[in-house]
């Protein structure tokens, strides 16, 4: 094996060492429990299964195209606007994101009582705006408008120079967030349990009742099936269209590219503000409500945030409960970057090289690395409590394992936001270092981290506040001694009492708080790094 | 001389060796014993601090979901639990952990004040710990308002007077959900089950899928103001809706009332047998048995525990719950809530 071969495979081992223990054996330890009670292809044949399928596919894809559809405005606005106000709004799209879902499935309730499918299609959208947003913004605000200035000159209309310069660029980052946010709503869960109440079911819903509440686990292998399936449909979709669009591209700092709108950028900086207000709605409403009671206007809610709730809810005060998230965020996101950017590195070293079986397994981990995203988390989390008491120290005990699952959830988010920039970069640059004689290393070093580097700290502080606001995999796992605050918030609601629900709502808004003050300090540090190039 | 000071030598090596590899079973040493439970579980740090300060141990608690995905948990990690003791497997799945011969056999000291009553097996492998009424609510001061009579048993709620005011949560994502069908089960027969619900629904129930939207968002009588006065919840709730002036909001009705016992255990092939049944003698003690109401909302299983005073009046213990024998709960329950999801075109 060559040198280059040899440091490709010791830069594979962390990723896929961590994905097989941590991923493939609690999942696959699972359906095999599920395969040994029987009766999984007959499961596979009944219609039922079918139509969750069809309609988790529709509700999934339906949410998708409004959240890209809402999101490229603001991408516009964060990339190519320079007006004041701009940096606020790059925080403020980014809070949905990491809300809890009961919380919001709550708040859609209480604004649109009877929405249907509806409210699940435009919540799951709600969610996602930010991924598609700050995605297509990452590479936007990189890329060099003078083509675009070019096709103006030559008398293309505004619009025409976007759809046949800008838009093919912006493709790769518009189909890597569009898999992204197609794989978040097909599996997305409190959203669709809330919502659908006992009506519309999603695969993800399902496997989670036949797991968690009847111990069918031949029906939930069955369905967990099926959702692999769908999920790397979806992935194998997005990867040929982003082969089939990606070329090289000239990257710019947004300094050089932003500007105030003219003529029809206004209609877009206004659609964008549009999109903004309708985001801002829940928020608004849970703010409203944790200020509100039965007998008027209260702050009760917020003096409780130093308690441990009604007649002691939880196990510690709300405020320890925050110091709880930004720590385990934390854990979460060092480990989730350690993984996720080696695999990036990785992904287009073997893209990049000669051979077409380094290409195909380049393609193949590519997808593997995706997939946390779409198996559901209880089947992950059940995995766990039968496999890992099989590594030493029983880590179904430690409190590493609420880190160890959120950066699962984590790693394919950064992956995605890093790899289209890394791929972008063209290799003449590095030719050309190499060619004046620069060792890999360096050409790394003066290369392809500075231009990455953008990309890698949006990562990391994507995936903090994703980190923060995590839910489904955290209450499954975390201790009540060290709770985080959607864990929290959610004990809380459970109970009774118009004092345990006012303190529920205020820890939202002070989730809302941390997860703004977050994404303000990663920004600057991001800024602070552009300038560099 | 010689042959005890080597005996006593080699005590205290394998002393000292034992504290150092295996802390946890040294005899006096500290301990720490894993107590597996629900999501519901509460309890006040001072009366986890007075038991280690007592015995030594120390209560490590781990949560897994509701009393259904607690008893799952235990079930596919028998062969390695993740504890050594568990409590909140409830009546409606005890059966199951029974079956599945997951909890070893211990009769508590303390069980003879009380919680026998409950007793679901001749081996004791399952003590009660408490007991809970999951009843339907009323919001008072709605019917009040309106001067409607507040509905008062099963029949009464597919009347016509009371048509789009009932919310209730689905029986397979949620606990009282299960309890309350289970209830109409008890009340009306597997013959005739459905047949009521199929006259509930052309009345305008409304199901949702937990606890948390069908109280905290439908209920007109929590804080949450929602539509609905008439919601599927506990027998102990009314205990937190008590107004300013000292009278609860909300009342339960008691004639609708199916019970739930929450049980705690020695898991199976616990290397700590003796310890964790230390923490089975707490749950059922005095000390602990006192917290139960103020901080889980349910009613103690030991005889001669006071109540909090606003339960007396607010949410007194319901005085002929029903209830349905585990085995017949076992045999139906899966049955049933696919019944029930097919019936409602859900």
């Amino acid at each position: 094996m060559s040198r280059a071969g040899l440091g490709l495979a010791a830069l594979a081992v962390l990723p896929l060492g961590f994905l097989v223990v941590f991923f493939a054996w609690p999942v696959v330890a699972i359906l095999r429990l599920g395969f040994a009670d029987g009766g999984v292809l007959a499961a596979l044949a009944e219609g039922e299964t079918w139509r969750l399928a069809w309609f988790t596919v529709a509700q999934a894809a339906g949410s998708t195209l409004i959240a890209v559809v809402a999101g490229l405005p603001v991408a516009f606005l964060l990339a190519r606007v320079r007006l004041p106000g701009v940096a606020v709004v790059r925080t403020l799209v980014l809070v949905p994101f990491v809300l809890p879902t009961v919380v919001v499935g709550l708040a859609f309730r209480a604004l649109w009582p009877d929405g249907g499918w509806l409210s699940i299609v435009l919540a799951n959208a709600f969610f996602n705006v930010a991924v598609v947003g700050r995605t297509v913004a990452g590479l936007w605000a990189l890329l060099d408008s003078r083509a675009e200035d070019a096709a103006r000159a030559l008398g293309a209309s505004r619009w025409r120079a976007f759809r046949s310069v800008t838009l093919p660029a912006l493709m790769p980052a518009i189909t890597s967030a569009a898999a992204v946010v197609f794989l978040f709503c097909a599996t997305s869960f409190g959203v669709v349990l809330i919502l659908g109440g006992a009506r519309y079911r999603t695969l993800e819903t399902e496997i989670y009742l036949r797991t968690e509440n009847l111990l069918d686990l031949t029906g939930a292998a069955a369905l967990s099936l099926v959702q692999i399936a769908a999920v790397l449909g979806a992935l194998l979709l997005g990867a040929a269209a982003r082969r089939r669009r990606e070329s090289a591209l000239r990257l710019r700092s947004r300094r050089e590219t932003a500007r105030r709108p003219v003529g029809g950028e206004w209609a877009v900086v206004g659609a964008a503000v549009v999109v903004l207000g309708l985001l801002l709605t829940p928020i608004v409403a849970l703010l409203l409500r944790s200020v509100s009671t039965v007998d008027g206007w209260s702050l009760a809610g917020y003096r409780a945030l130093s308690s441990t709730g009604n007649d002691g809810t939880l196990q510690v005060s709300g405020w320890d409960a925050a110091l709880n998230s930004l720590r385990t965020a934390t854990d979460a996101t060092v480990l989730a970057m350690v993984i996720g950017v080696s695999a990036s590195v990785l992904l287009v070293a073997l893209r990049r090289s000669p051979g077409r079986l380094a290409r195909g397994v380049g393609e193949s981990m590519d997808a593997a690395l995706m997939l946390p995203l779409g198996v559901s988390a209880v089947t992950v989390g059940f995995g766990y409590l039968i496999t890992l008491d099989a590594l030493p120290g029983d880590l179904r005990r430690s409190p590493l394992l609420v880190p160890l699952a959120q950066a699962l959830v984590v790693i394919p988010l950064v992956i995605r936001t890093v790899l289209p920039v890394v791929r972008s970069i063209d290799d003449r640059l590095r030719q050309a270092a190499a060619t004046l004689g620069a060792s890999p290393a360096r050409v790394w070093r003066e290369i392809d981290v500075p231009l990455a580097s953008r990309a890698v700290v949006a990562a990391a502080g994507f995936g903090y506040v994703v980190a923060l606001g995590e839910f489904g995999a955290t209450s499954f796992l975390a201790r009540p001694q060290t709770p985080t605050l959607p864990v929290a918030i959610a004990a809380l609601i459970a109970r009774p009492g118009q004092l345990n629900n006012q303190m529920a709502y205020a820890a939202c808004a002070l989730l809302m708080l941390v997860t703004a003050a977050a994404v303000i300090v990663i920004d600057r540090l991001a800024s602070g790094r552009v300038g560099e190039f | 001389m010689r042959f005890r000071t080597g005996v006593l030598v080699g005590l205290v090596a394998a002393l000292t060796a034992g504290c150092t590899l295996a802390g946890n079973d040294a005899d006096n040493g500290p301990a720490t014993v894993t107590l597996v439970t629900h999501d519901s579980f509460a309890a006040p740090q001072q009366v986890l601090d007075a038991f280690q300060q007592q015995t030594g141990i120390t209560i490590n608690v781990v949560k897994k979901g509701d009393a259904g995905a607690l008893t799952n948990t235990l079930v596919l990690t028998k062969a390695n639990p993740i504890g050594e003791a568990a409590f909140g497997v409830d009546s409606t799945f005890a059966s199951r952990a029974l079956t599945e011969g997951v909890f070893a056999p211990y009769t508590s000291p303390e069980a003879d004040r009380g919680p026998q009553r409950y007793a679901v097996d001749s081996e004791h492998r399952l003590s009660a710990v408490d007991v809970g009424d999951v009843c339907v609510n009323v919001d008072s001061t709605w019917f009040a308002e309106r001067g409607i009579p507040e509905p008062a048993t099963y029949d009464d709620l597919v009347k016509p007077e009371y048509k789009d005011l009932l919310v209730v949560e689905n029986p397979a994502t949620s606990s009282p959900g299960l309890a309350f069908l289970l209830g109409t089960i008890a009340r009306y027969g597997e013959q005739n089950w459905q047949g009521y619900w199929t006259r509930l629904k052309d009345n305008g129930m409304r199901a949702v899928a937990g606890w948390e939207e069908a109280y905290g968002q439908d209920f007109s009588g929590s804080s949450g103001k929602g539509p609905r006065p008439i919601v599927v919840s506990y027998a102990s709730s009314p205990a937190a809706e008590i107004g300013e002036d000292g009278k609860p909001r909300t009342k339960a009705l008691l004639d609708t009332c199916f019970r739930q016992v929450e049980y705690a255990g020695v898991l199976a092939g616990s290397p700590n047998a003796d310890k964790a049944q230390k923490v089975i003698d707490f749950l059922l003690s005095q000390q602990f048995q006192a917290t139960v109401a103020e901080n889980m909302y349910v009613y103690p299983a030991r005889e001669g525990v006071a109540l909090p005073a606003a339960w007396t009046t607010a949410a007194p213990l319901p005085p002929n719950p029903a209830s349905l024998p585990a085995e017949t709960v076992q045999a139906g329950r899966e049955r049933w809530i696919e019944q029930w999801r097919s019936l409602l075109g859900q």
